[in-house]
């Protein structure tokens, strides 16, 4: 080892930095080298000189007191901030980023269900439910209209035009409330052979006729269409073509 | 964390190197009271500053606020002293400066050593006190003044050095009056 590299290793030698090989090799160097030998010997000469305690300095009386108190006058003033805890920002952030994802899905019609898409849904639940029991599918039973029409009457805040088309071959079985839409709405259950079908009635939203629009779900044909002010669903486990027919009657009517 | 359990906690982690703080900061700042007064606003930074602190070596992490606060009091209070820049590279410890008369030290009083400790520049100062008289290691020193531990060598070294020339001139102006 030569003097320049012993005399950088001595100081971690003096202070225990080195691993013992490296120690080894100093302690070796200095065996044979007197000046850094003697530059040992003096930091380790001025190592002792501080281990003198007076150089110390400990803590003043009091000064734990004061400081134990200030903390004390924090700990408490924090308490009362509640200052932000930004162990919640991610949650925080993924709640917005969910918040601004339902924005979106609200503001573009593409990304949600059309509102026909849940009235059709709807239509269709309260179709079955109609036919699961005989005392659901009507509230008022008559194939006569002018004893259906009226029952209607204080019941609703609109008069549904009712008619009977038992010549035709879709007997009026009866009347019934039922809520759909977000609205109290009229239900007139008629029959085609063995298939019952629900037309629903309640005013329309807009003022001008739309068109039938037709639809299959689960099985269920529907068809929709507004006129007169009116909007009709009619729904049955009828075929297409009959069901067509079936509203043309209605529309025919009014 | 909050409040009383933070406190307790922190009393538990920190509060018993108060006498290390209290030895660093006095030593860095040269005076009792400005001594007392930064520590105790380190303690309060420290507290503020829990949150980050994971149950590593407490000591070192007070230390270090200890001697950030420090520095920022001298820089308030008396930048002259700080004004000195130092270069690691420059001054290399050289085996020729090695002279006989640093063996005086042997002979040093603490009251001696203490005034020529002081006097050396705050940089030298700092981890010639965290070594000698806070006994940490290099690895420790380098946490608590923010230096590669190369330089935490270097700077001992020439700490040393510096200190064994300061304490050569006083022992010989005393021989000479």
């Amino acid at each position: 080892m030569s003097c320049q590299i012993a005399q950088g290793l001595i100081h971690a030698h003096v202070d225990g930095e080195l691993d013992l090989a490296r120690s080894l090799e100093v302690e070796q160097h200095m065996q044979e080298c007197q000046v850094c030998a003697s530059a040992y010997r003096n930091q380790t000469a001025l190592r002792s000189a501080f281990k003198d305690s007076s150089l110390r300095y400990s803590a003043p009386e009091g000064l734990e007191k004061r400081i134990r108190s200030s903390l004390r006058r924090e700990a408490k003033s924090e308490v009362g901030r509640r200052s932000i805890d930004w162990r919640w920002l991610p949650i925080g952030a993924l709640a917005f980023l969910l918040l601004m994802a339902f924005v979106v899905w609200r503001a573009v019609p593409g990304l949600r269900p059309s509102s026909d898409e849940i009235l059709a849904q709807e239509m269709v639940s309260n179709h079955v439910r109609s036919l699961q029991l005989e005392s659901h599918r009507a509230d008022v039973i008559s194939s006569d209209q002018h004893t259906v029409k009226p029952w209607f009457d204080g019941k609703l805040d609109f008069a549904p035009p009712v008619k009977d088309f038992s010549s035709q071959g879709f007997p009026l079985i009866g009347g019934r409330l039922e809520y759909l839409n977000n609205r109290a709405v009229a239900a007139l259950i008629y029959q085609r052979q063995k298939h019952y079908i629900n037309l629903y009635i309640w005013p329309a939203e807009q003022s001008y006729a739309t068109g039938e629009v037709g639809t299959k779900r689960q099985g269920y044909n529907l068809l929709h269409w507004t006129n007169s002010g009116m909007t009709y669903w009619a729904i049955s486990d009828l075929n297409g073509v009959e069901l067509h027919e079936f509203a043309r009657l209605v529309q025919e009517a009014q | 964390m909050q409040g009383q359990n933070k406190l307790a906690s922190f009393e538990t982690a920190v509060l018993p190197h108060l006498d290390a703080a209290y030895n660093l900061a006095r030593w860095l700042t040269r005076n009792d009271a400005d001594a007392q007064d930064v520590v105790q606003e380190a303690y309060l930074r420290a507290f503020r500053f829990f949150g980050g602190f994971h149950g590593e070596d407490g000591r070192a992490w007070l230390l270090g606020i200890v001697r950030n606060t420090s520095y920022t009091w001298m820089q308030q209070n008396r930048s002259a002293q700080l004004n000195t820049p130092l270069d690691d590279e420059l001054h290399e410890v050289r085996s020729d400066d090695m002279t006989p008369e640093a063996l005086l030290l042997q002979k040093a009083d603490a009251q001696m050593l203490r005034q020529a400790v002081e006097e050396l520049p705050v940089e030298f100062r700092e981890v010639l006190v965290l070594r000698e008289l806070n006994e940490m290691s290099y690895k420790q020193i380098a946490v608590v003044a923010d230096l590669p531990l190369g330089t935490v060598m270097s700077r001992l070294a020439r700490a040393r050095k510096r200190l064994q020339q300061i304490f050569a001139s006083h022992t010989q102006t005393e021989v000479l009056t």
